[in-house]
């Protein structure tokens, strides 16, 4: 008998897509509101911060379900090196998923700037600046966000080369 | 046959080659138009540093220092806002005097404009950043005019007054450079916000203001510096014999008035609050104190005051972030330890 399901539960699969969405959104907004001098700079910049607070929350959510419930297998015939690989993307997703809300957080924190959330509550910011602490938390939102955008392709083209090409179940499984 | 109305694009379906080389050329189109309009932040601040930026310094107001003090509110804004600064009693701030340009040993006393920034970190979830200037309003409207007001600046007087002359907005601005001198002090100059902010009350409406920091007449008659650092000396003899005064006057619009707008002075029989008066009584060397790690970024506001859609202050605040994203990087990669070496 299998004890793995088919399918990832409902509730996992509304959580991956939702959140491809907004993470999608998020690295859009990032990369068009750095450096535009234009009036909706400051407006998107703010629901930037919010929804990536947002983001946060729901990555703990989603870590939290995905340790309670049962996981669809990788199928047998897969090789082991394209296994590894498969957990190891993945692992880094959920890393690269926190590591770019702490960051951003961060970042305003030692930059002495609270963050206001949907216009709804403040995240307190540090008093004193720190500017090398800023500087280093700013690199890492960057880098971060080119390494999200790499490992999001890698992710993409690994789903579509199991439905197309081995035509498997795997990308079915998120369906 | 509706067809034929559509030739050209039926012709582009059969030839897949064409429409290719059709979308590439509206794509390129596209992509040399939206940079050939809108001005980027790099591109601003790279203008503002010039060919060789001084590492780890502001690329703009790059000389300054930076003070201490209290601002002793005297709750006649508290009407108007519920932010926390304008209730009675005294909130501390740090803050920095500076002069315009990129230059961070450029001679005090030839800078065409004086700057003073504030900031009111009340709490860890209220500050509040202030940059203010000597005009009380800018000669143009919107960021893409300013950088070429700036351009025209670097070409040289000839430049510049075409410029003017292009640009007739601009008149407020030339009318009040012509009846300013500038005093041999930072603390008897007058600063302006320039731009029009919020200020939100506890029903939640809203009424645009501008404000400036009046210097309290004091000691007029203070000793005059000379040399590159003219006005800092001056500054630091001033506080070592008494504290540094400025009112803090709010100017509120009417509804006639465009706070949008900030080429357009409001008409001087507008109404004028006395918010409560500011006083500085510590100084430190730019890069020993608090204010150099600060960036003074206008959109670093307390509940109870809001932007508005001035295009000028929403650009302010993408430029300063870049400004400072470059001189963070070169302090993390340590642009002062070296210095401190020399
Ligand atoms: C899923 C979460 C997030 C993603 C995918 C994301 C993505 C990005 C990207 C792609 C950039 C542009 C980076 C660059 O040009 O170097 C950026 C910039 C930025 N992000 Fe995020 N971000 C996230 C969360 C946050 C959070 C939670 C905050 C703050 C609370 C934040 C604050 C910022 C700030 C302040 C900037 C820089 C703006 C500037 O320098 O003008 N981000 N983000
Ligand atoms: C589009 C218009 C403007 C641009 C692009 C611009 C750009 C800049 C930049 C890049 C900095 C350095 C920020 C940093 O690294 O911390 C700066 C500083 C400053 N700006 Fe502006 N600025 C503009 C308009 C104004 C206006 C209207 C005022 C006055 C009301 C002003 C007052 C100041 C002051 C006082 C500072 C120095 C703050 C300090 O002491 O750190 N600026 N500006």
């Amino acid at each position: 008998m299998n004890n793995h399901p088919l399918k990832f539960s409902l509730s996992m699969r509304i959580m991956h897509w939702a959140m491809a969405l907004l993470i999608v959104a998020m690295l859009a907004a990032g990369l068009s509101m750095v450096g535009s001098l234009d009036p909706w700079q400051f407006t998107l910049l703010n629901l930037h911060k919010s929804f990536g607070i947002f983001v946060f929350i729901l990555v703990l959510i989603r870590l939290a379900l995905r340790l309670k419930s049962r996981l669809p297998e990788l199928p047998k015939a897969l090789p082991s090196w394209q296994k590894l690989a498969a957990r190891s993307t993945h692992s880094l997703l959920y890393l690269m998923m926190l590591l770019m809300p702490l960051s951003g957080y961060l970042m305003q924190y030692f930059a002495g700037r609270p963050i206001n959330v949907f216009d709804w509550f403040y995240l307190p910011a540090s008093i004193e600046v720190d500017i090398q602490a800023f500087a280093f938390f700013r690199e890492l939102h960057g880098y971060s966000a080119l390494a999200l955008i790499l490992l999001i392709i890698i992710h993409v083209a690994a789903a579509l080369h199991h439905h197309f090409i081995r035509k498997d179940s795997v990308l079915r499984s998120m369906m | 046959m509706i067809f034929s109305r559509f030739k050209p694009f039926v012709y582009l379906f059969r030839q897949p080659r064409h429409s290719v080389g059709l979308l590439s050329f509206i794509l390129l189109m596209a992509l040399f138009n939206s940079t050939a309009q809108a001005v980027t932040a790099r591109q601003f601040v790279d203008l503002q540093q010039g060919d060789s930026a001084f590492k780890g310094y502001r690329r703009a107001h790059a000389k300054g220092i930076c003070i201490q003090g209290a601002f002793h509110s005297n709750g006649n804004l508290a009407e108007y806002t519920f932010a926390r600064v304008f209730s009675k009693g005294t909130s501390e701030f740090n803050g920095r005097f500076s002069i315009a340009g990129n230059n961070p040993y450029a001679p005090d006393l030839k800078a065409p404009v004086r700057s003073l920034a504030l900031n009111f970190a009340m709490s860890s979830t209220q500050v509040w950043r202030i940059a203010m200037n000597t005009p009380p309003v800018m000669a143009v409207t919107n960021p893409t005019d300013f950088y070429q007001q700036l351009q025209a600046i670097k070409q040289g007087p000839q430049a510049i007054k075409s410029f003017f002359k292009q640009h007739p907005e601009s008149q407020d601005f030339l009318n009040w450079k012509s009846g300013y001198t500038a005093t041999n002090s930072f603390a008897e100059e007058t600063y302006h916000s320039i731009n029009a902010f919020y200020l939100i009350d506890q029903q939640g409406q809203r009424q645009a203001v501008r404000w400036y920091f009046k210097p309290v007449s004091g000691d007029t008659k203070h000793q005059a510096f000379e040399g590159d650092n003219a006005l800092q000396q001056e500054l630091i003899s001033r506080l070592s014999a008494a504290p540094v005064r400025f009112d803090w006057v709010f100017i509120l619009a009417q509804p006639k008035d465009d706070e949008n707008n900030p080429a357009k002075r409001w008409p001087a029989e507008r109404k004028h609050i006395v918010a409560g008066q500011v006083e500085i009584n510590q100084w430190q060397e730019q890069l020993k104190g608090a204010c150099h790690s600060i960036n003074f970024d206008p959109l670093v506001l307390p509940p109870g005051i809001e932007p508005t859609q001035d295009p000028i202050l929403r650009a302010r605040s993408a430029a300063y972030a870049e400004s400072y994203h470059r001189r963070a990087k070169e302090a993390l990669k340590g642009a002062f330890e070296e210095a401190d070496n020399e």
